[in-house]
């Protein structure tokens, strides 16, 4: 896409036309108080070689690599190939739009094509969208997805889904007429109670759950699917880690209707929060009601095989307020960078990632179980995180940790859960080494001898 | 020019009403489907629902637009179209026939009466397009 300029005289030409004299007549409606006079106050312009030293400056504070981490809770390090980087920063793919039109796109409409059919094969599911913002938007138009297709309007979700992406449902459903109840979880396994089944009626749209969950357990969730069929409800997983498709069922072979994801864990680094990207996956009985955008294969005159966006006519340019959803674009860049981390690592590779991370993980917990003081709070199977239970107040504990040893050691629950003072969450990945892992244990064991 | 059959009811949301008895047929009207341009899907509802007059009953998608399609009367969906599952296109070719879509059984028969006769209809679109 190209940023078209113009020129002094072809803009006289276009004010002449409306005949006006001067662009400032454009905003002649705006009274004359709220009008900016004066200039912003911003600093002056720096020289190249002031401004770089400047961010060097800001760069500086920063607690830089060397750092240990294990903190996961939605967010994940893990390694990025270079070519990742590398081609997402070509200048066809790096624009701030994401062009559409098939006459002028069709590498870009290829590669979204690419990941739809790789989303599909690693959720096992059938049909999947051009992507979403992110993983907890997502989750918010499955809910919403599902009222549509289901006519229902009570929603029941785990409480052990990211208690972030429970907050953006909560948003996106308060004023849809949508009844969001949250399902306990069993406080010896962690994972969702049993006794969910009971509460599924002839009212449930749908039931939401996270496996791996917010605590690392995962969820039986064929069983729950079974339980919501029953009762003609649609199944909506959320994943927050996409590396655990690499080593678990796939949702759809757990009969899920709808699946969303996070995608960061495959390309995306962690900086301060984003941008990320969701995944969004469907039965094909829905396709109609899929949020966003789609990129189908189609074949022209000629009959060459190229692509164009589908179903179109659902979306809000089209269909205004009857539209399934007021996302009219989706997360380009960061579906590319996903693309290609999927396609460089393919199945074997995401598979050993995962084997890794599970592997680890399993070190970890049992080390850090065995310490004086410390416990793993639930039973239930795990994929690469975990809830401790540590001595004391845990919030206190890991900034120390932080400080002292430059390790960050896991989210204190208690900043989502009052009553969880004591328990923070570990998450271990295929970039921590045994010796880091290490560090975190013989950390941790200052404190059991307290 | 537009079919429009004399026997029929018209609502000026372009669908017609074939009564039977307390059973209506309801379909889109010619004018309409040659607004819409080829259909290619139909969303409708499951024998059993019932709609109030002038509620939405489903969706037609054309390869330009998705429309809401209304139910004229009120009543009980007896029967829905399912050939129309596989050949949508049926909306565009025969409008009165094969591309009828629900049969309901009304609520009140005498509703037709307040419909749009033919020639009514036909002025009414001629109003429209102009």
């Amino acid at each position: 896409m190209r940023y078209i300029p113009n020129s002094p005289e072809e803009r006289a030409e276009m004010l002449n036309s409306i005949g006006l004299n001067k662009s400032a007549e454009l905003f002649a409606s705006i009274p004359d108080d709220l009008l900016l006079r004066e200039h912003l106050n911003t600093p002056a312009a720096l020289s190249e070689l002031e401004l770089l030293s400047r961010f060097e400056r800001m760069g500086q504070r920063n607690a830089g690599p060397g750092r240990v981490s294990f903190l996961g809770g939605g967010a994940y390090s893990h390694y990025i190939p270079t070519i990742v980087d590398h081609i997402i920063s070509r200048s066809e793919f790096f624009t701030a739009y994401t062009p559409y039109q098939p006459e002028i796109s069709q590498g870009t409409l290829q590669a979204i094509f690419e990941f739809q059919t790789l989303v599909c094969q690693l959720t096992g599911m059938e049909v999947a969208n051009a992507s979403m913002y992110d993983g907890s938007t997502g989750l918010a138009e499955a809910v919403l997805m599902a009222e549509r297709v289901t006519k229902r309007s009570r929603v029941i979700a785990a409480a052990s889904v990211h208690p972030q992406y429970l907050e953006v449902v909560k948003t996106y459903v308060q004023h849809a007429g949508i009844e969001l109840q949250l399902a306990d979880f069993d406080k010896k396994t962690g994972q969702i109670s049993s006794t969910l089944g009971e509460r599924i009626d002839d009212q449930t749209a749908a039931i939401v759950v996270q496996s791996p969950n917010f605590f690392g357990c995962i969820e039986d969730v064929a069983a729950l699917a079974t339980l919501a069929h029953a009762r003609g409800a649609l199944m909506i997983v959320a994943v927050t880690e996409a590396i655990s498709f690499g080593l678990l069922k796939p949702p759809g072979a757990c009969n899920a209707d709808i699946v969303v994801a996070e995608g960061q864990s495959f390309g995306v680094p962690l900086s301060f929060g984003g941008p990320y990207v969701g995944l969004f996956a469907v039965r094909e009985k829905y396709a109609r009601q899929i949020p966003g955008r789609l990129v189908g294969e189609a074949y022209d005159k000629q009959g060459r095989r190229g692509f164009v966006l589908t179903l179109a006519t659902r979306e809000q340019h089209i269909r205004r307020e009857k539209a399934t959803s007021n996302i009219c674009t989706n997360e380009g860049l960061i579906a590319l960078a996903a693309t290609v981390y999927m396609e460089t690592m393919g199945r074997k590779g995401i598979q050993e990632v995962a084997q890794q991370c599970a592997q680890k993980t399993a070190y970890a917990a049992r080390r850090i179980g065995e310490l004086d003081g410390f416990s793993l709070r639930f039973s239930g199977p795990r994929f690469n995180e975990f809830v401790v239970r540590g001595p004391a107040e845990a919030t206190s504990q890991l900034r120390r940790l932080a400080r002292d040893r430059a390790i960050d050691g896991g989210i204190a629950l208690s900043r989502f859960y009052p009553d969880c003072e004591n328990d923070f969450l570990v998450c271990v990945t295929e970039i921590n080494s045994r010796e880091q892992i290490d560090s975190l244990v013989e950390g941790l064991r200052d404190f059991s001898n307290e | 020019m537009a079919n429009v059959p004399e026997d029929l009811h018209y609502s000026k949301d372009h669908e017609w009403v074939r009564p039977d008895g307390d059973v209506a047929t309801i379909g889109i009207t010619d004018y309409a489907q040659n607004s819409l341009g080829d259909v290619v899907y139909l969303e409708l509802p499951k024998p059993g629902e019932e709609f109030a007059t002038n509620e939405s009953f489903g969706s037609v998608e054309s390869v330009k637009a998705v429309s809401e399609v209304f139910t004229p009367v009120a009543g009980k969906v007896i029967e829905v179209n399912e050939q129309l599952n596989d050949t949508p296109e049926k909306v565009n070719s025969d409008p009165y026939g094969e591309g009828w879509m629900i049969k309901v059984r009304m609520a009140s028969p005498g509703e037709v009466d307040s419909l749009l006769t033919a020639a009514e209809y036909e002025d009414f679109t001629k109003a429209e397009s102009e």
